[in-house]
């Protein structure tokens, strides 16, 4: 068997040392040091070294902390969870469309039903995004048509058509009474009725902050994005999905 | 703050400047044309505003919003709201104008256009109701005036300081800790997606997403509780929010009614990262800059957001032609030159070569090209990731940059910025940077002296030209034409399209607005 357990590294092998920061809503003075030092031993540093101190207030204190830690990971039973999907820079998504498709990929939005919050539409549409990074209007190879809020499923299928939507994407908020889900079916519904037998059905897309992403399919959705999900891994994923399907085709 | 640095280090041709100038000034002409003869929804909301009109109903929808939506649907907006507004509170014996709104939202009022000496009566007492407003603006200049002399207004540059928790309660301890640990400006960032809401909420709130909702309520709270704690530091703090989105000419009389100090209000933001209507935008940003103008607030506009979306260096000289524009809009508005923060931004890749001389160049240039703006300097967000070590390094440059070519606002850079949000420790460390070199570096602008052909004056001569150029194009094509394009931060916006299209409207012959009238003749 070969051993895979590792310490953290400061700069002996084996030596176990971190570095920490964190502040403490106590005022600035030996007892909240040793406070501080109380809090790291407690989160395992043995010893724990507190060299800073300072201020921020009259009501907190600042500290780094050093220490060492005696965790060890076995690497064998790290778990790497990867998405299906690898996350793409903006540049390689806009490339992949082009060779993809030879044309900008369309993506229709809106939040459907009675549901009147675009915060979530806006922050992965809107150019100025989220988190720090800008949103699908920002890609040169996508044509983004933001329908808003409160659109009907019918209208948005019918947009959808006329667009010729490579993808839907269909964000809820409000969960009173389960709308979220019901608002997600009757889109799933319309686009089986209304889009034409003749060209690929397109992607949906479905994000919110109460959903469970495995309920996907039960939904009859391809994807569903939960809270914290930026538009670049909703770009990423539309390329991948859309190239899987090219060659499934 | 020196003037020796404003003087022509960068041996910036002037004639090359004043021609920079008047193409701007050619470009605007016909945007500023659209907006004289044009209002919206929001500038007839605003009207109503000065005139004391506050409240909402049941559904939180404000009672400016019901009188201007039933004013439209009865005679339209092409009068302004002012003529049938004040026609049918005469005639209809309504006891104020909530009682009217109340009436009218419940479909109980048929507004008409009133004309000859019943036009007159009509006139007369909407001036005289949009005065009282104007006049409350006109006191809390006064007011801020006399605190600025009794407390005193801190030395530039300025440090800009970002609170947003969403909760008002919460936003007033966090900016007054913020106000002792050294800053000299707060700012309550807003709820996401507030600029596309049609309405301005009422009251305290507390709870936005990621910021915390522009209201009149709001706003009066945050300021009583930094006159508080500027009587405590003996130092005027300053408060800041955003006069953008499809509520901007609402939220500037907010802003003048419960003395803001400065004020977000950039002439393309909203068509750029918002998507909202182009025209809508320019009209609506008219009469906004009238508001600051009477009311003493300095604006800072949004260039820096560009770079966010643009290659800092491709684009450099957007953000010049960006800012020629917004000043020309503002000074036709009424604004002076030391209520023009101009803002840019430090973001060009730290992993280009010579990347601190290429902004050293970028920061001068604007310096020297509007001496007389409190420029705003926003510090690095597009590289900042999640080495937080090496981000507090790329902030001291920022800071070190905007000491060197005497910046006037200075926004705090994060460590954390696009990571968490601030801890109050990445604040004060934060802080401590900021300090640390406004106060290691004091004066160093005084030995600041680019050689005159060296990289970074050549650069600052180089960005100047190709904004002359690209001002050519715009003045020829049209600046609609040039938004359409993707001109600015890459974006395409058409003419007709975003939103709030249809909250605008061409004036009618008889168009009244006694807010705008009132506001220029003393302009």
């Amino acid at each position: 068997m070969t051993m895979n357990l590792v310490r953290a590294y400061g700069d002996t092998t084996g030596d176990g040392m971190v570095q920490l920061s964190f502040t403490l809503p106590v005022p600035a003075g030996p007892r909240a040091e040793a406070a501080a030092a109380l809090f790291a031993a407690k989160m395992g540093l043995d010893p724990a070294m507190v060299v800073h101190a300072k201020a921020v207030g009259p009501d907190f204190t600042f500290f780094v902390v050093y220490g060492r830690s005696g965790v060890i990971v076995d690497l064998d039973e790290v778990e790497v969870h990867e998405r299906e999907f690898p996350l793409l820079t903006a540049k390689e998504i806009n490339l992949e469309v082009r060779s993809m498709l030879g044309r900008r990929l369309v993506v229709v939005g809106a939040t459907v039903g009675t549901d009147a919050h675009t915060v979530g539409l806006d922050a992965i549409l809107n150019v100025k995004g989220f988190a720090g990074e800008k949103g699908l209007e920002y890609y040169r190879e996508l044509r983004v048509v933001n329908l808003g809020a409160q659109v009907d499923p019918a209208h948005l299928v019918e947009r959808a058509v006329a667009e010729q939507a490579d993808a839907l994407l269909v964000s809820q908020v409000v969960t009173q009474r389960d709308a979220h889900l019901h608002h997600v079916r009757l889109v799933a519904e319309e686009l089986a009725a209304g889009w034409p037998a003749t060209t690929p059905r397109p992607l949906v897309v479905v994000g919110g902050p109460r959903f469970e992403p495995r309920m996907a399919a039960e939904l009859g959705v391809d994807r569903i994005f939960a809270k914290g999900t930026t538009p670049r891994e909703v770009a990423s994923y539309l390329v991948h999905a859309l190239a899987q399907r090219r060659v499934a085709a | 703050m020196t003037d020796t640095v404003r003087r022509n280090l960068l041996r910036l041709d002037q004639r090359t400047v004043r021609r920079a100038r008047a193409l701007a000034e050619r470009a605007a002409a016909p945007v500023i044309e659209l907006a004289r003869t044009h209002t919206t929804t929001s500038v007839e909301r605003a009207v109503l505003r000065l005139a004391g009109l506050t409240g909402a109903d049941a559904e939180g929808i404000p009672w400016v919003n019901r009188l201007v939506d039933a004013v439209a649907a009865d005679v339209g907006l092409g009068h302004g709201v002012a003529l049938p507004v004040w026609h049918e509170l005469r005639r209809g014996g309504h006891t104020d104008l909530a009682a009217l709104a109340q009436k009218a939202a419940a479909g109980g009022v048929a507004f008409a256009v009133p004309e000859g000496r019943e036009r007159q009566s009509a006139v007369t007492a909407s001036r005289r109701a949009v005065a009282r407003g104007i006049a409350t603006i006109d006191r809390n200049r006064k007011t801020r005036d006399r605190l600025l002399r009794k407390l005193g207004d801190p030395p530039k540059p300025w440090i800009y300081l970002i609170v947003a928790t969403g909760d008002i309660h919460e936003d007033i301890p966090q900016a007054q800790a913020a106000a002792r640990e050294g800053a000299d400006v707060i700012a309550v960032i807003r709820s996401t997606g507030q600029s596309l809401l049609d309405y301005v909420p009422e009251g305290a709130t507390r709870e936005g997403f990621a910021g915390t909702y522009a209201t009149q309520e709001n706003f009066r709270l945050m300021r009583a509780a930094l006159d508080d704690v500027s009587a405590e530091l003996g130092r005027y703090v300053r408060l800041t929010n955003y006069a953008s989105g499809l509520c901007m000419p609402e939220i500037a009389t907010l802003a003048g009614l419960e003395r803001l100090d400065m004020m977000l209000n950039d002439c393309m933001y909203g068509i750029i990262f918002r998507d909202i209507n182009p025209r809508r935008t320019f009209i609506d940003q008219r009469f906004s800059r009238q508001i600051h103008a009477r009311a003493g607030i300095v604006i800072n506009t949004g260039e820096d957001n560009y770079l966010t979306t643009a290659d800092a260096v491709d684009a450099a000289h957007t953000v010049v032609v960006s800012q020629l524009l917004n000043e020309r809009f503002g000074l036709e508005a009424g604004l002076q030159d030391w209520q023009l923060g101009l803002g840019h931004a430090f973001e060009i890749n730290p992993a280009l070569p010579e990347q601190f001389r290429l902004e050293l160049a970028h920061a001068q240039l604007v310096r020297e090209l509007f001496p007389n703006a409190p420029l705003k300097y926003m510090p690095p967000t597009k590289h900042m990731t999640g080495n937080v070590f090496f981000g507090y390094l790329l902030d001291a440059f920022f800071n070190l940059a905007g000491v060197m070519t005497d910046q006037s606002i200075l926004l705090v850079g994060m460590m954390t910025e696009g990571i968490v949000t601030p801890f109050l420790s990445d604040r004060d460390l934060a802080l401590e940077n900021v300090r640390y070199v406004r106060d290691a570096c004091a004066g160093l602008a005084e030995d600041f002296r680019p050689a005159p052909d060296g990289f970074v004056a050549t650069r600052a001569r180089q960005v100047l030209a190709e904004s002359v150029e690209l001002l050519e194009r715009i003045a020829d094509d049209g600046l609609f034409t040039a938004i359409a394009d993707g001109t600015f931060g890459v974006t395409r916006r058409p003419a007709d399209g975003g939103r709030g299209a249809d909250g605008v409207v061409a004036h009618a012959d008889d168009y009244l607005n006694p807010a705008t009238e009132l506001l220029e003749a003393t302009a």
